[in-house]
């Protein structure tokens, strides 16, 4: 893409998922690769899956049938836990931060995972404790300063405006320094210039950090400018997936988005 | 102090010699403070200004300086001096353009930019500027994948010149004894108020000189703290927050972003610090916000010291005397109120603050004073290194500037114009000795451009541009800037614009204050979705109505303005923007451009009309153009008639 970038690997290979509730088929026999060091959109109309997918990769749902391949380890189901201990970290549609923290606390929670000392030893903040808190606070500060909310440190993140709450979930996420980075609708409900922030930023991240990053997003215009690769889904179908140029071109996108009757 | 030390590279090799290991420099990195001695910033600008040789920088050439407060930048300055070469800083928020213009003008042949957003200003400029060769940043982020051979980062400027220096020992101090007090140290550009920018020459002499008689009248020492936060390319932060770093050794500090000012003005509680009026006004409106959304005993307890303060607050700080009931009534105030207050500003260690520039609202001006903060003003301008009347302590007054500062002599010619001249008066704008020509006469005096008079005890009081001021058309005094000062001192005003010249009556344009009108606005329940809403509010307006009575009621008081009382105003439907070339850069309203652009207004201003429909385009920070389109409502304020004493009447709120 814009970079002249080279894309790996498959980082993490999903094949044939299927996930239903109850009678409610949300993926039919999905497949789907994320390449190391790729921008993947996955786009389409409402209830068409998309969440569900994400839910899937992370671990959050358990496919009735199919595997995921992750770092060339093949699984059936996997706990959030141990997909997030495996370098998987997440944002959500709706931000879920601790409302009352700092945005400061709440990035740190992020490096939760990777402090060792027990809770004890925390309490007692004494040798090293203390250093690893340091080392931690100094790898969160690395994130303030990247994405450019030092005068926010301190504030309690209810007060603040949406579009930066989503920033401090972004936040909150790379401090887990995950490999791969799934943001479901980072820009929903975002002014235009929030957007375009959001949009540097997640480019910057996977030009500087070389982090993978599926995303979800509905605004097309940022889909086409910032994705390497485009998948799209349809009553739980993938119905394509390619470069963002050849998906708009698609004749059953064009359908899938502008409606034609479902046969 | 030496004779030798007449340029500031030589006063930096001082400094490392005598206090090397004492903070020069501060900026915030992580979340933490880190500082630099003066030994370090003597390696520093040493290295850079090596690196620079390295690279072919020349005697006489110049270095563009573009980007927020940084230490790094402040020290690219002294390396240029080092060399021979000449900073030019630029205004960091200036569109394309405007660089362009200071960038060619100025003959630039290097470029220092502090990160990606003021590269990419410069690399849109670099077509239209053929001297531009070379271009360094300082922070690399997002610049990974600029392949410009002309493209240099700072650190490996550095690095040159750490080979350069290796290579030829002894080259950088020769360099610097060439330097005298009689070269040219720094080209100002004025934000230009008229026309394009024009660049002020200052040698080492005007800026040295000026800024050591004021450090050595105010008692400033190494000791003092300083927070540079106002724009580089403005003479006030190089003469506050480098010359007089320079010259007595002081240490100042870069805040981490421009967002965060008031955070760490908060930490770090400088002993000496500047700021334009707006700002003061800002901070107050604030604090004011804050109280009125705190509980009920702290709200009784702030008004009710905040009377005592009002009392005897100033009379205290100006060493006068004062009862001892009141003197124990402020003390217990001190430990409950003020005290926690200034700390909460960040001005509990201030000795010397200054405010220049614009008018001050009294009220502003004395709420400070009264909390024991020991405001001042001060009159200066770019073509004399600032400082021109400082106001001595003890005799501070709201409406007047202070008495002439040490070696500057003033006078008023026939005209009523200020001249002054003195040790800090300029060389000449640069390249354009027409303009140097009509503001310096050839007896030494220059045409400071303002009218004022000397008031009792030698103070000077300015009303206004001379330019500006003007008639009406019965001959009547009209002095625009006298009356937009006095609406702009209402919190909910934040610009104004007076027309009366050569007319019948006089008419206003204001613009509302987001903040200030913003929350009145939600105390009284009116639900507003923007800017242009709020402005357009029925209730708005007659809020405003108020104030523009309560100065006609002002006005009409003094006997020599009671006839330019305003008869009609209206609410302007966007805020002035130094984008749309309504303000300057700093802020100042550009009436001649406001009157040609919103001339649909103004003529109906003065016709009988109830209304005016206006279209008008604004330009946003990347150039892109929109439209809005707003139909005005235009007001009549009661007028008095002349009177020797205004009727009381209450206040607007």
């Amino acid at each position: 893409m814009q970079n002249g970038k080279t894309l790996g690997e498959p980082l993490l290979e999903a094949r044939e998922i299927s996930l239903s509730f109850g009678g409610v088929k949300a993926l039919r026999g999905v497949s789907l690769a994320i390449r190391r060091h790729e921008i993947l959109a996955i786009i389409g109309p409402n209830g068409a899956g998309k969440t569900s997918m994400l839910n899937v990769v992370n671990g959050f749902y358990h496919p009735q049938q199919g595997t995921i391949t992750f770092k060339g380890e093949t699984r059936r189901a996997m706990r959030p836990h141990q997909a997030a201990a495996q370098g998987i970290a997440r944002t959500f549609q709706n931000v879920a931060l601790f409302k009352g923290m700092t945005t400061l606390d709440n990035i740190m929670t992020g490096r939760l995972l990777r402090m060792k000392r027990g809770l004890l030893w925390q309490a007692l903040y004494w040798g090293p404790a203390e250093r690893e808190e340091l080392a931690h606070r100094e790898a969160v500060e690395k994130i303030i300063d990247f994405l450019e909310i030092q005068a926010i440190r301190k504030i309690p993140v209810g007060r603040l405006p949406y579009g930066l709450q989503k920033r401090v979930e972004l936040g909150r996420a790379l401090a887990m320094e995950p490999e791969l980075l799934l943001l479901d609708e980072p820009m929903a409900g975002m002014n235009v210039e929030e957007k375009e922030d959001m949009c540097r930023f997640i480019l910057d991240v996977n030009d500087e950090f070389g982090t993978t990053i599926a995303l979800i997003e509905h605004d097309m215009g940022v889909v086409m400018d910032i994705s390497d690769r485009v998948a799209v889904l349809d009553y739980g179908r993938k119905i394509a997936d390619g470069p963002p140029d050849a998906v708009r071109a698609d004749q059953a996108v064009i359908d899938a988005y502008l409606g034609v009757s479902h046969g | 102090m030496s004779v030798a030390l007449d340029t500031f590279p030589k006063l930096l090799l001082d400094h490392a010699r005598r206090r090397g290991g004492r903070p020069a420099n501060r900026e915030k990195d992580y979340g933490i403070w880190q500082s630099w001695s003066w030994a370090a910033v003597a390696r520093e600008v040493g290295d850079l200004a090596c690196g620079l040789a390295a690279m072919g920088f020349r005697r006489g050439d110049k270095l563009a300086i573009i980007g927020d407060n940084r230490p790094r930048l402040y020290w690219a300055m002294t390396a240029a001096q080092a060399l021979g070469g000449v900073p030019v800083p630029i205004y960091q928020d200036a569109v394309a353009e405007e660089t362009a213009f200071v960038l060619a003008h100025a003959e630039a042949r290097f470029a220092i930019a502090e990160d990606q957003e003021q590269v990419d200003k410069l690399l849109a400029a670099k077509d239209r500027v053929p001297s531009l060769e070379a271009i360094v940043y300082s922070d690399p982020r997002g610049l990974r994948h600029y392949r410009q051979p002309f493209l240099f980062s700072y650190a490996a400027v550095q690095e040159k010149g750490r080979e350069l220096a290796a290579a030829k020992p002894g080259f950088l101090e020769a360099e610097i004894a060439k330097g005298k007090g009689a070269d040219t140290a720094i080209i100002v550009y004025t934000s230009g108020t008229t026309g394009q920018p024009k660049g002020v020459v200052l040698s080492f002499d005007n800026v040295i000189v000026t800024a050591r008689n004021a450090a050595e009248r105010e008692g400033l020492s190494e000791t003092d703290e300083v927070l540079a936060y106002l724009p580089m390319a403005w003479v006030g932060d190089h003469i506050f927050s480098f010359a007089q770093s320079y010259c007595v050794g002081f240490c100042v500090s870069c805040p981490e972003s421009a967002a965060t000012v008031m955070l760490d003005l908060r930490e770090l509680g400088p002993t000496y610090f500047f700021a334009p009026p707006r700002i003061y006004e800002n901070i107050l409106t604030q604090v004011m916000i804050r109280m009125e959304d705190a509980g009920w005993l702290k709200r009784r307890l702030f008004h009710a010291f905040m009377n005592v303060a009002r009392r005897v607050g100033a009379r205290l700080l100006d060493g006068q005397k004062v009862g001892l009931l009141d003197r124990a009534c402020y003390a217990l105030g001190q430990l409950l109120v003020y005290g926690p207050l200034r700390n909460a500003l960040g001005f509990s260690r201030i000795r010397l603050a200054y405010t220049a520039g614009e008018a001050i609202g009294p009220d502003i001006f004395t709420f400070y004073r009264s909390l024991g903060i020991n405001v001042k003003q001060l009159y200066g301008m770019t073509e004399c290194s600032v400082f021109l009347c400082i106001q001595p302590d003890g005799e501070v007054r709201p409406d007047t500037v202070g008495t002439p500062a040490t070696g500057v002599e003033i006078k008023i010619d026939e005209s009523g114009e200020v001249l002054y001249r003195g040790p800090g008066v300029f060389q000449g704008y640069f390249k354009n000795p027409e303009a140097t020509a009509a503001a310096k006469r050839a007896d030494g005096w220059v045409h400071s451009g303002d009218a004022g008079f000397f008031a009792e005890g030698g103070h000077l009081k300015i009303i206004d541009r001379a330019k500006d001021v003007g008639r009406l058309a019965d001959g009547t005094l009209f002095a625009p800037k006298y009356i937009e000062n006095k609406l702009k001192f209402f919190p909910y005003i934040k610009e104004a614009v007076a027309f009366g010249n050569g007319r019948d009556s006089v008419a206003a344009i204001l613009n509302i204050d987001l903040a200030a009108v913003g929350n009145w606005a939600e105390r009284r329940g009116i639900a507003y979705a923007s800017y242009q809403e709020l402005a357009a509010n029925e209730a708005v307006g007659e809020l405003l109505r108020g104030c523009v009575e309560q100065v006609n009621r002002d006005l009409a008081a003094e006997p020599a303005l009671a006839g330019s009382q305003i008869r009609r105003f209206l609410v302007l439907h966007k805020e002035l923007d130094a984008d749309d070339g309504e303000l300057t850069r700093t802020r100042k309203v550009r009436r001649g451009f406001i009157a040609e652009r919103y001339r649909v207004l103004v003529e109906a201003l003065y016709s009988t009309a109830p209304s005016v429909r206006i279209e008008t385009e604004v330009r946003f920070e990347d150039g892109r153009k929109g439209q809005i389109r707003a139909e005005l409502a235009i007001r009549e304020a009661a007028c008095l008639p002349l009177a020797r004493e205004a009727p009381p009447l209450r206040k607007a709120s």
